[in-house]
């Protein structure tokens, strides 16, 4: 690697470039902060909704919707798109950048991870368990800026447990359909029907799971800011016309806790829909019947040889 | 007449809502008892706190499910339901 061409980190190219990635990531942001201001009504007091929004289309089975989180959830994957961009950026074997230390420990401690709970063979998961858990995190987190987080969209998260129930099912039918078929009649024939319901039972729990934390963080949070402004109108009315119309009281006590509600809450999760993610996935595999199927055709191969 | 069939719609709405956070319960039991038993754990090898603490971060996760079924029936209950069974009741009078 003698020859490599070390970026000039100090050149207008290289300035420009990373000033471009930054605006990739904090535009997308900033247009959504936007849209939201222009479609959100007029309203008082309370306000616990779903998400705004802001098309709709006449389609054949039921209208098509582009709505808050779908907009949200794809300003969220630019943007995470261009932090990766900007990490990667002047990647060199001695690192000459900071930046490429964090991206460095980001990559080793997810495939650390993938490789603890998947084991050798999924040892290569790295890049999809990382973007899940990615996506998920800043989500949740995007609410910390007064954006609708997607993740409080049942039709979101059920989206990634359909994705991850696909992939458990590809791994369980790797044993063959038969033997599949033959499994979900253990350990007795009577089982049949509870085994069916837990195979379906998995992505809907994951789906249940991530939605409500959110949705729950969400609307506790609305209720104690309502109740913290009512408290102040009758409390603090009495002060003078600017400062009696404001509530005061509601400063301080929900950002506290929305320590919780928001940024714990919301990276917990994001860690256990990538863990059950792992675990489902790689607790999927049948090895004893694929082995067995693998040496059949093995044999096979060596016959018709 | 309508106002009263009303007022006995929305009421017992949010009784339901009450109750079905009853399935809060039943997590909370279930995560105490977790986080007891990991205590335990650490104090007797406190070497591997890392791993009984994720573990039980895990479990926790799964134990919580139950309630948050009752908490998505209860916000149903409060946000969507209303809507529906007033379609439901103005449809059963004829308006």
């Amino acid at each position: 690697m003698t020859d490599e061409r070390v970026p000039d980190i100090k050149s207008t190219r290289f300035r420009l470039t990373d000033y471009a990635l930054i605006a990739m990531m904090i535009l997308p942001i900033l247009a959504c902060i936007v849209l939201k201001v222009l479609f959100t009504p007029a309203s008082e007091g309370v306000h616990i909704a779903g998400a705004l929004v802001f098309a709709e289309f006449e389609a054949p089975l039921m209208n098509a919707y582009i709505s808050e989180s779908q907009v949200n959830s794809w300003a969220v994957m630019i943007s995470i798109f261009g932090l990766c961009l900007y990490l990667t950026h002047g990647l060199t074997a001695k690192a000459v950048c900071k930046r490429q230390l964090a991206a460095e420990w980001i990559v080793e401690k997810c495939e650390k991870l993938v490789r603890d709970n998947m084991g050798g063979f999924f040892a290569e998961w790295g890049p999809f368990i990382a973007a899940i858990m990615g996506l998920s995190a800043f989500s949740s987190l995007i609410c910390l800026l007064g954006l609708f987080s997607p993740t409080g969209d049942v039709n979101v998260t059920f989206g990634w447990a359909i994705l991850v129930f696909i992939l458990i099912m590809h791994f369980k039918f790797r044993g063959g359909l038969w033997n599949y078929f033959i499994g979900l009649f253990k350990p007795i024939p009577v089982f049949a029907p509870m085994n069916l319901i837990g195979e379906f039972a998995t992505p809907v729990s994951m789906a249940f799971r991530h939605y409500g934390n959110i949705l729950s963080g969400a609307v506790i949070s609305a209720l104690i800011g309502s109740a913290l402004t009512g408290l102040s109108n009758s409390l603090l009315g009495w002060l003078p016309s600017v400062l009696g119309d404001m509530p005061l009281l509601r400063v301080g006590l929900p950002a506290i806790l929305s320590i919780y509600f928001d940024v714990f809450s919301g990276v917990m999760q994001a860690f256990i829909f990538a863990m059950l993610t792992m675990l489902n996935i790689s607790g999927a595999v049948p090895w004893d019947d694929w082995n067995k199927k693998r040496e059949r055709r093995g044999k096979e191969a060596l016959s018709a040889n | 007449m309508l106002e009263l069939a009303m007022g006995i719609m929305l009421g017992l709405l949010g009784l339901g809502a009450g109750c079905a956070m009853i399935a809060g319960i039943g997590p909370g039991i279930g995560e105490g008892n977790a986080v007891a038993k990991a205590c335990e754990a650490i104090g007797r090898q406190p070497e591997c706190k890392s791993d009984v603490t994720s573990t039980m971060i895990m479990g926790c996760a799964i134990a919580e499910t139950t309630g948050l079924y009752g908490l998505i029936v209860a916000i149903l209950l409060i946000f969507v339901a209303p809507g529906t069974f007033t379609g439901i009741l103005m449809n059963a009078i004829g308006k």
